[in-house]
């Protein structure tokens, strides 16, 4: 067993010593959750990785590994890309929190990137997007378009990813349409096209003319695009092979700007850990072009509230505004804290649906 | 909560098509397990109908074909099954998860080039006025021949296993293949005819879920109705009319409880999604402690591997 | 040989698909054991093979004896519930008797949803095969509802999960982990030591293996054969109760949506891989954590899609059970001819 110890020490000092040298390339690792081929939320890691690639040209190397489980075989796998001389990993998931930790200790030059996540190190920094920046527009033209005031919401696990965009598309929807209601459906899942197809046909059935989701898949397109007449809007991703209708916009995770930022601070060894939460403004949300189904005022709206969201003049949680039960929360004039947004748990008022326990 | 807003008949109407795959692919089943083999690997096989039907209907444009091709293509891959199972006797229950693994992975690598692509539509039949019959239009008249051909398929192979003389052979060779072998018939040849034919469903009801269902081709798109399909065999305690109850029983279940949770009612989704599962087992206790009703029992050599020599 | 034939498909599948496929089959099959960084993928063997061997032990033993329990999957993640809960209601509070608990709890947890098709099948005649299947679905559903409700990690900002257990020192099931060495590899040896004993020198094992060969047989012999299928799925119930638990306490840490990754399916191929003999599935799980790992590093190191890696270790399955059954039959044949 001390052997044992002794050679995971050796494999320290390797790890140690693979940064120093300015001319080999730098290695950048993934961990992905799903197949590269999900069309969502890991396809855009790995286009984002194809951006890197094409920035640093040979400065960079890359390697993924995808459809990684989370838990022990997590642990493996970044384990293995940090044997491997990998310099920074970025690990695109929620639960590979940690296990992303646990390697980091193991390998203190290593630099870790973990999405989505809360849990920092000296070499383990977070980063998520401000995906709720994105809602406030769909919430916008969900509002205006929908002629049944009907609208759907596919959401995936009640969290407080997901909470908060269910309130920000809400609050934004409301404004412009007092009489509009949410029916939400909770898929428990990210990723099953079947079922988010059926949830999408429950919700058209019901009368809902406006889909939203927060799920990976674009089966719900597939199914609006059937039933006509409903707009949705992509996920994740741009699918944008539904244009113009039925997806008529689109919430894009662009974190190529990040990825080649942090390399490039990895490069120059002035990386450093540290908590990102970029939106619009940075450029990590990218709202996808909008269509030509929507009529053009609406359009002209909703990238006016786009503007005013990127150059930090608006805040789309902005007083004022109670929670469900009718208590307040944020008081006129009043932004919510990212501390309360970080653990949202509570549906504003107005919204009809109960929060499943 | 607003139940008004659940149209029951339109509630019906997209549970038949929410339940199909998972109706053909254990009807499929059903067969396999008539004959005395469990092949646990329709998962496997239905994601590569999935793919197969996929690909082939967008390069040819035509779904008819691409139903075709996934058939074909899931009843060869159903054939590997049946060489390893019945000719070198390996164990069906391993077999079959092998299978499961290798369809997978398959049916990935195949559709590496189809992701993000929209197939052909599949057009519903029109059956011009009746359509429009209150009640019953939209739940009857308003498919896609697949839907229809799954109905009538279910009626066939009722027949076929009650009333035909090659039904009663399979199910013989299912109940008891020495006796069977005895007789003369030939237990392997039918056997594996059998699991070709329930690759074959299960292929149709994989392409059934890609061209028209979702429609469009993702990685692990079947996401377990392999499985449920299973159960379903079970649910309907060998029986084919019982299948298309069993189906729409466990699709139903999804699609309530979507269209619980879009009216507002707040349900727990665990338990409830738990309950097909759990009401199985009582079907499968029920028939099993009523000895008079031993007929409705699981063919007595199933999963038993069959060796000619003795 | 079935590793030699599945070597020569795979290569092809890997050349077709653009890669080198001697490099890729060395990749797999070499690396993880004698490559640069084999100190850190030996030890990761152990922490994959143990689960898979663990639940195949308790497993071929039904099997001798024809007894059919598939559904060591649930078993499996009841198990990992259940001594999870045990090990959650006592944090924080440290002390030795934590760990031995929810080994005991995980055991019973895995034994007694084992007990359903066994208790059914004893009372009713319900078959087994099917019982234990319906209940994986049941259980991963209970996973879901724990790991979103009463399990849910009170510190985690509201998303699924419970706490992390191999941080929290008394439940922890590690021994050492630089060397993979966690109380489920000590059980997994211990399983296939006793179940050798067991088959070997017990009266028991003797009844379980003439069950296998001849229901009448075993009657006459005094076999008791409720009592038999009662023993054989409590038993490969508590064992898989067990592989769960300690991975949920060590490897994995907590429970989790997904916690589940088909050990439980995986450890019936593992226990035919085996011919159900308890050193040859010792073997057998090994030789399929090797092909995982092997299988990772393709991907990380040639870039091959998983998808490649999936197709790779079905062939090989493949191979390797038809193979398998063709030596058993020549061996029969031999048999029958000096008879």
């Amino acid at each position: 067993m001390k052997l044992m110890n002794l050679m995971a020490g050796a494999a320290m000092a390797l790890g140690l010593a693979a940064p120093a040298v300015a001319q080999e390339p730098v290695k950048a690792g993934f961990i992905y959750v799903g197949p590269i081929g999900d069309g969502g939320w890991t396809y855009e890691h790995n286009q984002s990785r194809l951006a890197v690639e094409e920035h640093f040209g040979d400065k960079v190397e890359t390697v993924y590994q995808e459809s990684v489980p989370e838990g022990a075989d997590a642990e493996r796998a970044i384990t293995q890309m940090a044997l491997n001389g990998a310099d920074i990993i970025f690990t695109t998931s929620f639960g590979y929190m940690d296990a992303t930790m646990n390697v980091a200790k193991k390998f203190p030059n290593v630099k870790f990137e973990h999405a989505t996540g809360y849990k920092r190190a000296e070499n383990v920094g977070t980063y998520s997007a401000r995906f709720y920046e994105g809602r406030a527009v769909q919430g916008l033209i969900a509002g205006r378009m929908t002629k049944s005031n009907i609208v759907g919401y596919i959401a995936s696990f009640p969290i407080p990813e997901v909470i908060r965009g269910i309130n920000s598309a809400y609050i934004h929807a409301k404004k412009e349409n007092p009489d509009v209601q949410f029916k939400i459906i909770w898929a428990y899942t990210w990723f099953d096209p079947a079922k988010e197809a059926d949830a999408a046909t429950a919700l058209i059935e019901q009368g809902a003319d406006v889909i939203l989701q927060h799920t990976d898949s674009t089966a719900p397109h597939a199914v609006a695009e059937k039933a006509g007449g409903v707009i949705t809007f992509g996920q994740a991703s741009d699918m944008a092979e539904y244009k113009p209708m039925p997806r008529v916009s689109s919430i894009i995770d662009n974190w190529a700007p990040y990825y080649i930022e942090r390399i490039q601070a990895v490069m120059d060894g002035t990386w450093k850990s540290d908590d990102t939460w970029d939106g619009i403004g940075e450029g990590m949300v990218k709202i996808g072009e909008i269509t030509d189904a929507v009529p053009a005022d609406v359009k002209a709206d909703a990238l006016a509230l786009k503007e005013a969201i990127a150059s930090g003049e608006y805040h789309p949680f902005t007083g004022p505004l109670n929670r469900q039960d009718g208590s307040a929360w944020l008081a006129e004039g009043e932004t919510a804290e990212d501390e309360t947004l970080l653990g949202m748990n509570f549906f504003v008022e107005g919204i009809e649906a109960e929060m499943p326990q | 909560m607003d139940l008004s807003a659940i149209d029951p008949q339109i509630l019906v109407a997209s549970l038949m098509v929410a339940s199909t795959p998972i109706l053909l692919a254990a009807l499929g089943e059903l067969v396999v397990e008539r004959s005395g083999v469990l092949n646990l690997g329709v998962e496997g096989m239905m994601i590569t109908g999935a793919i197969c039907g996929f690909a082939i209907a967008v390069e040819t444009g035509s779904p008819a074909l691409g139903f075709l091709a996934a058939m074909a293509g899931s009843a060869l891959l159903s054939l590997v099954f049946g060489v390893l199972t019945q000719i070198f006797l390996s164990n069906q229950v391993a077999t079959g998860l092998a299978l499961t693994l290798f369809g997978l992975g398959l049916s990935a690598l195949l559709g590496q080039g189809y992701v993000g692509i929209k197939p052909p539509p599949t057009t519903d039949l029109n059956f011009g006025p009746l359509r429009d019959i209150p009640v019953l239009g939209p739940i009857l008249f308003q498919h896609d021949a697949v839907v229809y051909l799954s109905l009538i398929l279910v009626a066939g192979v009722w027949a076929v296993l009650k009333f035909t003389r090659a039904g009663l052979v399979l199910r013989a060779v299912g109940e008891n293949h020495d006796a069977a072998h005895a007789l003369g018939y030939k237990v392997v040849r039918i056997r594996l005819l059998a699991i070709m034919f329930g690759g074959a469903l299960a292929g149709l009801g994989g392409a059934y879920l890609s061209l028209v269902r979702v429609p469009q081709w993702t990685e692990g798109m079947t996401a377990g109705a392999g499985w449920i399909a299973l159960a379903i065999v079970v649910f309907a305690s060998w029986k084919a009319p019982r299948i298309l109850l069993g189906a729409y029983l466990f699709g139903g279940v999804t699609v309530l409880q979507l269209n619980l949770q879009a009216a507002g009612v707040a349900i727990p989704v665990e338990y409830l999604s738990m309950s097909p599962y759990l009401i199985t087992i009582l079907v499968l206790v029920i028939i099993s402690s009523d000895r008079s009703r031993v007929a409705l029992n699981a063919p007595a050599s199933l999963g038993r591997t069959f060796h000619a020599s003795s | 040989m079935a590793v030699v034939l599945t070597m020569i498909a795979g290569g092809i599948l890997f050349a077709v698909l653009g890669n080198d496929p001697l490099v890729a089959i060395r990749t797999i099959f070499w690396d993880p054991l004698f490559g640069e960084f084999a100190f850190y993928y030996r030890p990761q063997l152990l922490v994959k093979g143990a689960p898979l061997i663990l639940i195949a032990i308790g497993l071929s033993l039904g099997f001798r004896a024809g007894i059919w329990n598939i559904g060591a999957e649930g078993q499996y993640i009841v198990g990992a519930i259940c001594g999870a809960a045990v090990g959650l209601a006592f944090y924080p509070l440290q002390s030795v008797f934590v760990f031995p608990l929810m080994v005991l709890s995980g055991a019973l947890g895995g034994m007694a949803w084992a007990m359903v098709p066994a208790l059914l099948k004893v009372r009713f005649g319900t078959n087994e095969i099917l019982v234990s299947l319906m209940l994986v679905y049941v259980a991963e559903n209970l996973l879901a509802a724990m790991a979103l409700g009463p399990l849910r990690n009170p510190d985690g900002m509201g998303f699924p999960g419970s706490r992390n257990l191999a941080q929290y020192e008394s439940a922890d099931s590690w021994i050492a982990e630089a060397a993979g060495l966690h109380w489920g590899v000590v059980a997994a040896v211990l399983a296939a030591i006793c179940a050798h004993l067991l088959l070997k020198r017990h009266i028991l094992g003797f009844q379980i293996r003439l069950t296998g060969q001849s229901r009448r047989a075993a009657r006459f012999a005094g076999v008791r054969p409720n009592a038999l299928v009662l023993f054989c799925l409590g038993l490969s119930g508590a064992l898989a109760g067990l592989a769960g638990l300690f991975e949920v306490a060590g490897p994995s840490g907590q429970i989790s949506i997904d916690f589940n990754s088909g050990y439980g399916f995986t450890a019936i191929i593992v226990a035919f891989l085996g011919r159900l003999h308890p050193l040859g599935i010792v073997l057998g799980g090994l030789l399929l954590a090797l092909t995982y790992i092997g299988g990772e590093i393709a991907q990380s190191q040639l870039g091959l899609p998983a998808a490649a890696i999936q197709a790779f270790q079905g062939m090989l399955l493949f191979f390797l059970l038809g193979v398998d059954v063709l030596t058993n039959y020549r061996i029969r044949i031999g048999r029958t001819e000096t008879a």
